[in-house]
């Protein structure tokens, strides 16, 4: 960490004497969206226009001195800048990319999303060594997809600290939807803590960052609004399952600064568009461990595009991804100027930029919302559905709490499957691994949830229109017809005050691989016992989403699973290799939410 | 006050009924000794409530006799007695190092009366458990079903560093899942002075400090009062802390008095953790040399009045075994300490309070006290600074 020697590269990186909290004149990510006036840029990388197009590229890792907060801290970068240059690629080509490390520690890229040998795959210990201090590692590969996804290390933390870019992939046959200009909507978060320091204070204490705690005035606002009997009655079952209801977010706005294309809400990223135009904007969470929910206000956004995969196109207001996840939404704005918002899940902040006509035109900006407490259905799922907290019955608890009495197991519905494969529609009854039962767990849930039109804690009944997993059809369907052969279970497990993170309630270090035989067609089935979201993203390998009627939904790499719920997906083990598969909650994924998945 | 104590009593109580139930089996037959040992120390800290009649009630009534658990105490008299008990049954323990586990594991003989002393010889993990299962008559949610799904059942013999595509040499990719990491907490570094008598003014401190992952930890507690800057008192543990259940650490280690009188070594048995509730307990029963035997358990809450403004309660009752006059310690009760403190958190990592501490001694213990022209029952005002790095 030569803090002496770094550069400052970026034009964040101001005197301290001139900075204003938050107001960053970064020009870098100016047009960087721009893709249309960026195709006779081959190989060049300026300040103006961080995009670089062709089938060769020289990336260095480094370095870099950033200023977001009105501290001057040191970031890991691509090529000097935060996010990374967008990488515009073709579909059928075969792209090169030399990644040179120029830091003191070993370095790896990950390509998000991208469907190659797993050597170029990127993850270190896994893919391959790693890039070692002063190495030149060259990635090379056929692009065999299309769409938007993005790059990032996948060591350490370094994800955290800067290093992820953009990657857009131009289909063979043309956009299915066209649109008169593509912009990419990268969003992030940024600390000016060591990533490291971050963690630690989250293992001392689970709740260091969560400063929206049910309190003591809290509980006589509601006692005086709802009756003593129901204030009591909200906190109980928390209380006694020592969980807190407002448990949204691990890591908070108290140190993150959410980003949208590098820049901060105060910094305005600002996308140029000429009245009448429809926009393409490529939304990517490039974030370490935030939820975004984002909205334009005053516009409708159709998804086209989901994961990179084109999908039937749906008219929303908001939608909510997690970190991995990308989706294309196309608009066409009405006013000289429009805000894009994004908040974060845990309503603790957000990032905001504008389209507008021309530079240094502002929209209003909408406050954040409040924070709403976990509800029963995030804790206890089936079972809870459709009940408000007044109807909590404790006496018939599904969710079995390790202070508590077992639940009775959900009943197996497999029998009633119509189709003569019993395999047609995935299995509910719910299997608790050994593994389960033990100091790595704090919960598990009997009766999980299995729909998919639920938009989340936050966003349920907010008076917009907002995109569910049950609204993602992708066109074309699947790409394998073929039922399963068989099921794999697992289970997304954690124990929030110890903060680990498991599946099955192994930590990776305790794990063994997941095997999947070279060539078939395997449902997995991930059920979450745990009381947050967790973005999952397989590596190699396309997730088929379907819903709880074995029908198929979407073609993703990351698949959101919310608290409670019960999700399934097929996977067509056509990729020989060792891949990895983990939540990309980094922390998350770090503390042990990680499995490896090899195909043989 | 001694009703806020009393209140506060019941509710350790209730914390340590639940703590009962919390209390894990172990998921293998190949567990350490250590670990059994851990397991007994739970055992230990369990039979307070055994003692209490119907014990296979589920749930410990709160409504019982606070004092009955304080009655329990004595039972630690027994242990000598038992211990003969379980040598005879075939308990053939290291007797250097095990003597303080065999009086616990004697003690907990004593009140599973329903258990055979021919039980006693199995090898005092299953079926010691078992035991107590049946007092308990709780379930064991920590226990997997039988029919429970095997984990490791998809990897059809991979592992991380051997089989097909695996990454030559030993495994690189460690998380988080095996670093260690640290802390130090000074829960309570304060001032206090008495309210209303001439009791001279002190300061003191109660720290933990912690070493390891998430499930094995190398703990230091360390409490102490200083008169005119010199330690007047002090309790120093060094403990190995071990994951038994989702909220709960065993922890079994050695523990240092030192008093105007001679210092006293102890082996120590634990647990600590957080009961329903949010309640924040740590108890201990510790066994030294010529019988002597004390139990401590400590109990704190907090209430959020904001994000930032914090009521802490704290409870802390301490019993000995036997009288220890040079250290001015009766047997029985001892002590009862209730105390509130308000802090206000300028960070998670630097919180200075006020508060407010009652203190009574009881027993044999307020005996001694007398005798010395104390006081047995004190109220002090305290300001201090809770931080932790």
């Amino acid at each position: 960490m030569s803090k002496n020697n770094s550069k400052c590269i970026l034009p964040t990186c101001v005197p301290r004497r001139h900075f204003v909290k938050g107001t960053l004149a970064s020009s870098i990510a100016i047009g960087m969206g721009n893709l249309s006036t960026a195709h006779s840029q081959e190989h060049a990388s300026s300040a103006k226009n961080n995009t670089l197009t062709g089938n060769e590229f020289d990336l260095t890792v480094s370095e870099t001195s950033v200023n977001f907060t009105g501290n001057v801290r040191s970031a890991t970068t691509i090529n000097g800048s935060i996010p990374a240059p967008t990488l515009v690629w073709r579909e059928g080509e075969t792209v090169t990319i030399r990644v040179t490390n120029r830091l003191s520690v070993s370095t790896s890229i990950h390509w998000h999303g991208l469907i190659l040998p797993y050597q170029m795959d990127g993850v270190p210990g896994i893919s391959f060594p790693g890039i070692a201090p002063g190495e030149t590692f060259t990635y090379r590969f056929k692009v065999q997809q299309a769409g938007t996804y993005w790059y990032h290390s996948h060591t350490g933390f370094q994800e955290m600290t800067g290093m992820y870019g953009s990657i857009v992939i131009q289909p063979k046959g043309g956009e299915k939807t066209t649109t008169d200009q593509d912009m990419v909507v990268q969003l992030s978060d940024w600390t000016d803590e060591n990533p490291m320091s971050v963690f630690a204070h989250l293992k001392q204490q689970s709740d260091f960052y969560n400063y929206n705690q049910p309190t003591a005035r809290d509980f006589f606002n509601d006692a005086s609004r709802y009756g003593i009997g129901k204030a009591v009655a909200m906190r109980k079952m928390w209380n006694e399952m020592r969980m807190s209801p407002t448990d949204l977010a691990d890591v908070s706005a108290t140190t993150f600064t959410y980003l949208m294309n590098g820049q901060t809400p105060n910094g305005n990223w600002t996308g140029i568009f000429k009245p009448g135009e429809t926009l393409r904007l490529r939304f990517i969470n490039g974030s370490s461990n935030t939820f975004f929910d984002v909205r334009i206000p005053g516009l409708k956004l159709t998804v086209v595009s989901a994961d990179g995969q084109d999908v039937e196109p749906v008219s929303v207001d908001e939608f909510r991804f997690g970190p991995g996840e990308t989706y294309d939404v196309v608009v066409k704005p009405i006013d000289e100027a429009h805000s894009i918002f994004a908040q974060s899940m845990d309503r603790t902040g957000y990032t905001r930029g504008t389209l507008a006509v021309r530079q240094g035109l502002k929209a209003e900006v909408p406050t954040v919302d409040k924070p709403i407490w976990l509800a029963m259905k995030d804790m206890m799922g089936k079972m809870a559905q459709g009940n408000d907290m007044s109807g909590m019955d404790h006496g018939s608890m599904p969710m079995d709490h390790s202070a508590m009495g077992h639940g009775a197991k959900s009943m197996d519905h497999s029998q009633h499957t119509m189709s003569n494969n019993p395999l047609a529609i995935p299995s509910q009854t719910v299997n608790h691994a050994r593994s389960e039962y033990g100091p790595s767990v704090d919960a598990r849930v009997e009766m999980p949830r299995t729909n998919l039109d639920d938009p989340g804690i936050g966003l349920r009944n907010n008076g917009r229109r907002v995109l569910t997993l049950a609204d993602l059809h992708t066109l074309g369907g699947s790409f394998d017809p073929r039922l399963p052969e068989r099921e794999v279970e697992l289970h997304l497990t954690g124990n929030m005050e110890r903060y680990t993170w498991s599946f099955d309630g192994l930590e990776f270090g305790k794990s063994t691989p997941v095997h999947f035989r070279h060539g078939e067609r395997v449902r997995v089935i991930l059920q979450n016992d745990t009381m947050m979201t967790h973005p999952m993203h397989l590596h190699g390998v396309w997730s088929d989403l379907e819903n709880d009627k074995g029908e198929f939904m979407a073609r993703r790499h990351t698949i959101p699973v919310q608290p409670a719920q019960r999700i399934s997906f097929l996977v067509t083990a056509d990729a020989l290799g060792r891949w990895a598969w983990h939540c990309h909650l980094l922390f998350h994924m770090d503390a042990g939410m990680f499995r490896e998945v090899v195909i043989s | 006050m001694i009703k806020n104590s009393v209140i506060a009593s019941v509710l350790c109580l209730y914390s340590l009924a639940a703590l009962a139930q919390q209390h894990v089996h172990t998921e293998s037959a190949d567990e350490t000794q250590n670990t059994m040992g851990g397991l007994d120390s739970m055992q230990g800290m369990d039979h307070p409530k055994m003692q209490q009649k119907d014990a296979d009630e589920a749930d410990m009534p709160m409504d019982k006799d606070t004092m009955s658990g304080m009655d329990s105490m004595q039972g630690m008299d027994h242990s000598k007695m038992q211990q003969n008990n379980a040598d005879k049954a075939g308990m053939s323990k290291d007797k250097s190092a095990m003597s303080g586990m065999d009086a616990m594991q004697g003690m907990d003989h004593s009140k599973m009366q329903q258990k055979d002393a021919a039980e006693a010889d199995m090898p005092m993990d299953k079926d010691a458990m078992s035991g107590m299962d049946s007092m308990q008559g709780m379930d064991m949610s920590n226990t997997p079903p039988p029919n429970a799904r095997d984990p490791h059942a998809y990897s059809d013999g991979l592992t991380l560093d051997s089989g097909a595509f695996a990454l030559p040499g030993p495994r690189q990719l460690i998380l988080a899942d095996e670093h260690t990491f640290w802390a130090v907490t000074f829960d309570r570094f304060e001032y206090a002075d008495g309210l209303s008598s001439s009791l001279e003014s002190l300061s003191q401190y109660d720290a933990q400090a912690w070493y390891g992952n998430s499930y094995e930890r190398l703990v230091i507690k360390a409490e102490g009062e200083l008169t005119d800057n010199k330690l007047a008192e002090s309790e120093t543990q060094i403990l190995w802390g071990h994951a038994i259940s989702t909220f709960w650490d065993s922890q079994i280690g050695l523990r240092f008095d030192s008093s105007e009188g001679p210092s006293r070594q102890w082996l120590t048995f634990g647990v600590q953790g957080l009961a329903p509730y949010w309640f924040e307990v740590d108890t201990s029963l510790s066994v030294g040399p010529e019988g002597r035997t004390a139990f401590n358990l400590e109990a704190e809450y907090e209430l959020l009045i904001t994000q930032r403004l914090i009521l802490q309660p704290r409870f802390v009752v301490s019993a000995f075994g036997k009288d220890d006059p040079e250290n001015g310690v009766g047997k029985g009760l001892s002590s009862l300490t209730t105390g509130i403190r308000l802090r206000y958190e300028f960070s998670r990592q630097f919180a200075p309070y006020l508060g407010v501490e009652w203190t009574g001694q009881y027993g044999n213990t307020a005996d001694f006290a007398k005798l010395e022209g104390r006081a047995t029952r004190q109220t002090q005002w305290v300001a201090g600074i809770r931080f932790w790095f």
